[in-house]
Formats: C-alpha cells, sequence, structure tokens
C-alpha cells in the first residue's frame, strides 16, 4: 500500500530525529550538508535508515540529486511508487 | 543568457582553484607546525626491497607494496634488461593496435597459468582494469552493489558508467543482502568485493558474501590487489583461500604491489570475455605497457606460483609485527593479523604526521594514510610487510616504534 506524502514525511521526520544533534527544525526546504552539516559518514547512516524504513533502494545516483528535506520526502514517495 | 562582450568589456573571473582552499589552508597549518610534509617524501636510492636512502639516512621500508620483495629478484631484472634489447623502450601504441607485442600475450598467458582461468587482459594500470571493466559490464539500468570502503578506482569506475549504484556498510553481509534483494526484477547485478581492504588490512568474508550474491542471480567481481602471490595456498588471494574462486566471475589484479612492477588486469572465465578488448575504454584509448615491464611481470607472476616458503615467511613477519605493536600498547586496524598490511590508528592527523616524522627519524618508513583515503576519518601509520623483512628487521622495526611512540606521545 502506498503512502501519501504527509505519512512519509512523517515517517522520515521520525527517523531523521537521532541524526539531527543539533535539534534543526526541519522543513522542506533544510538542507542536509548545509543546515544538518551531515558529512559522509552520517548520509551512509541516515540513506541505510531510510531504505530500511521504507524497503526501497535509493542509489548513489539519486542521492546526487536530493539536497534537502523536501526533495527526499518526494523521492521516497516516488520510489515507493 | 547573458550577451555577448563588446570588444572593450572584461567580466569577473573565478578561480577554478579555489574550491581547493580548504585543503591548502589544512596543509599549511599541518607544515606550519615544523612537521616534515609526510606527501613529498623522496627515495634518493633504493638498496634493496626493504631499504633506501631517504634525507641521506638509511631507511627500512616498511611502506611498500612490495609485498613479495620481487623489484630486485635477478631473474626478474634479467628479463626486463632483455626485453629493453630487444623490444625496445616502449610500444607507443594501444593494446588493438600496434601495442600488443609477444611479452604482452606472454604475461596474458602466465596470468592465466597463475589464476588457472580461461581469460586474461592486461592493462596500464591496476586503477584502469577497475575503471575499465565495472564501467563498461554494468551499464545503464544494471545495478553495482558494493562495499563502501572500496577503493577508489572502483569508486571511479561506478561513477564513470551509467549503471545505478548501491553501497552497503563495509563487510556486512546482511546489509548486502537487503540491497540485492530491493533490486527491481531482471535487472543486472554486479556486486564489487575486494580480498583485503588496503586502509586497515582486514579482509572480507567473501565466502559468505559470494553465496548471498549468487543466490541473487548477481555477477561477482573482487579486487584481490593486495592478496595476490601472499594470501591462498598458490597465492591467488582471498577467494582461494576461503575456497570460493570459482563463484567468482572476475578477478582483478595489479603488477605493482607483489609482481612488483607497474600494470592492472582481469583474469575471468567467462566465455565471452574477449569482447572486452574491443569495448573497454580505459584498455583501447591508451599505450600498452612497455615490453620491459610485461618481460618483468611474467618472470615475477611465474615465480610467485612456487613462492609458498616465501609466503610462510611473510605471514610469520606480519604474526610477530602485529603481537609486538599491540605488546608495545598500539592499537591497531584488526584484532589478528590478517595480511601483509597491519594499521596503526593515530589519535588525529597532527599526532600522526608527529609520529610519522619521529618514525622516519628513527629509519623507518611507514605510510601516513588519511581521510579520505581512510574509513571513519581516521588517521592511521600504514605498514606494509615485505617477505624480504629479516625477522631481526621486524624486530627492529618494533623497537623504532616503541620509541617514536613515546617521543610523539602516543604511548605513554
Amino acid at each position: 500500500m502506498t503512502m501519501d506524502r504527509a505519512e512519509t514525511s512523517a515517517r522520515i521526520a521520525a527517523l531523521i530525529e537521532p541524526f539531527n544533534k543539533k535539534g534543526v527544525e526541519i522543513t522542506d526546504a533544510t538542507r542536509f550538508t548545509d543546515d544538518l552539516e551531515f558529512d559522509s559518514l552520517t548520509v551512509m547512516d541516515f540513506v541505510a535508515e531510510i531504505e530500511d524504513g521504507f524497503d526501497i533502494i535509493i542509489s548513489m545516483n539519486q542521492q546526487a540529486e536530493i539536497e534537502n528535506y523536501g526533495q527526499l520526502v518526494d523521492a521516497v514517495v516516488k520510489l515507493q511508487g | 543568457m547573458t550577451d555577448m562582450l563588446s570588444d572593450n568589456e572584461t567580466q569577473g573571473a573565478t578561480d577554478l582553484f579555489s574550491k581547493f582552499d580548504p585543503l591548502i589552508e589544512m596543509r599549511r597549518g599541518l607544515l606550519s607546525t615544523g612537521v616534515t610534509d609526510p606527501f613529498g617524501l623522496v627515495m634518493e636510492k633504493v638498496i634493496s626491497p626493504t631499504v633506501a636512502m631517504c634525507n641521506g639516512r638509511e631507511t627500512i621500508l616498511l611502506g611498500t607494496y612490495n609485498y613479495m620483495g620481487m623489484t630486485f629478484d635477478p631473474d626478474v631484472i634479467a628479463a626486463g634488461k632483455q626485453a629493453l634489447d630487444d623490444f625496445g623502450a616502449g610500444t607507443t601504441g594501444s593494446r588493438v593496435l600496434n601495442g600488443t607485442y609477444a611479452g604482452h600475450k606472454a604475461v596474458e598467458e602466465a596470468l592465466c597459468d597463475f589464476y588457472d582461468m580461461k581469460h586474461a587482459m592486461v592493462f596500464s594500470t591496476g586503477y584502469q582494469a577497475n575503471l575499465g571493466i565495472i564501467s563498461t559490464i554494468a551499464g545503464k539500468g544494471d545495478y553495482i552493489v558494493l562495499d563502501i570502503d572500496s577503493h577508489a578506482s572502483i569508486w571511479d569506475g561506478c561513477k564513470m558508467g551509467d549503471a545505478e549504484v548501491v553501497p552497503f556498510k563495509h563487510n556486512d553481509i546482511e546489509a548486502m543482502e537487503k540491497r540485492l534483494r530491493r533490486i527491481p526484477e531482471g535487472a543486472g547485478k554486479l556486486v564489487v568485493l575486494e580480498g583485503v581492504y588496503s586502509m586497515l588490512g582486514d579482509i572480507a568474508p567473501l565466502k559468505e558474501m559470494i553465496a548471498v550474491a549468487k543466490k541473487y542471480g548477481a555477477m561477482v567481481l573482487v579486487d584481490e590487489a593486495h592478496s595476490m602471490g601472499f594470501i591462498g595456498p598458490n597465492g591467488r588471494g582471498v577467494a582461494e583461500d576461503q575456497g570460493c574462486l570459482d563463484d567468482v566471475d572476475f578477478v582483478i589484479g595489479t603488477f605493482s604491489k607483489s609482481v612488483g612492477t607497474v600494470g592492472g588486469f582481469c583474469v575471468s572465465n567467462h566465455p565471452k570475455f574477449e569482447i572486452m578488448r574491443l569495448v573497454c575504454r580505459p584498455y583501447v584509448f591508451t599505450a600498452s605497457l612497455p615490453p620491459s615491464v610485461v618481460a618483468t611481470a611474467t618472470t615475477s607472476i611465474r615465480k610467485l606460483m612456487t613462492a609458498s616458503e616465501k609466503r610462510a615467511h611473510l605471514w610469520e613477519s606480519s604474526r610477530t609485527l602485529h603481537k609486538g605493536l599491540i605488546d608495545a600498547g598500539f592499537q591497531l586496524g584488526t584484532e589478528e593479523p590478517q595480511s601483509a598490511i597491519i594499521a596503526v590508528i593515530m589519535p588525529d592527523l597532527e599526532r600522526g604526521a608527529m609520529m610519522w616524522e619521529a618514525l622516519l627519524h628513527e629509519g623507518l618508513y611507514v605510510n601516513l594514510a588519511r581521510p579520505p583515503a581512510t574509513p571513519a576519518n581516521m588517521t592511521l601509520l600504514r605498514c606494509s610487510l615485505c617477505a624480504e623483512h629479516s625477522a631481526e628487521q621486524v624486530q627492529q622495526i618494533i623497537g623504532m616504534f616503541t620509541r617514536a611512540g613515546k617521543t610523539a606521545g602516543i604511548l605513554a
């Protein structure tokens, strides 16, 4: 069954919590590198969490297109297609 | 779109080098502490596979990939000299045009014999072997599933091709399986693994990982660069040692480590493998190896087939050094010695560089490895042993580490 965008966003928001060390407020415009200060190791762990949480693959090619939270939610909605 | 500029107008220029400013600043910071540049060492004279002159000082080499000590083997040197005389200094051409000499065919035959495989293809470097094979066999719509700690040449091969790239946590069989399971049905799959991971010197559980890969219908490529000649009963690598070489579709290797010269290769039993010679761009669009290089490689590979005594001695040295450094109080990359590489973990880059310099003053060269080459942002002093290191040298090395560790404040 496909989740709608709001539902997907809520689940991702929960998954992002342990990675959001500084408690940055998350909006669709929040950037992973610049705002959340994710380094490459954090990105790897975070992507694995999302992949396992939704049982999807987000390839490196797709990751390259995802810079902010809103784009991630859109990508996950699409990948669950 | 901006309008074209008239003759008397100019636009402000952006320096393309400004992206390197953070690295330039970091280097300046490190070197301003007065430490010798760890990436600017020059060997003035090489005395043997294990000793060179550095800054006028006789230095034990513990940071080369000369695992089997073949660089000064008299038969190897003689073969190279003969080929220089008979075939000249270089081929000045691609393997598919004028760059295939008898020596190139001979070295490929030697590789087929060494690995007991049907096909061998020699590239000008190991880097190009990974770059070429990976980017060519995995195309649009295919998936490459690879270990996150893979060598730069593997990552660059992925980047050059059009396949979807899916990394998994280092040596994590379950993480690999999850990703294979999620790949859409019908897509081509290539699993890329390494026998020995060169930063920490740890090996992969290839037997289990390859079994999983095969269960999901993936082809398997294993880079055995750091295990060739040393690991496995015939020196064929970690896959041979774990009894799963028959399930490996492509073995990637290099001449610049145990073989003792330069060059790269892929060996395979794939029935259509020979077509690679026409479609693999890093093979086609570069000059082939010089005749002297392939001649030294051929002689070296054939001698490595029967080098079991050297292998045993190298294992002995690896165990002795590993235990000696643990006993001295250093933190190492692996709990047990798994290869000829022993990685000593440093608290940070600054103290790593201090320790590196203290060792150099003792007369010991090791590799200083730092991010992004290292996993988990670690700074490492990487020791790689050579079969020509004597038992006495290994004891000397342990003494040098202990003294330098105290000088640099790494050991209490």
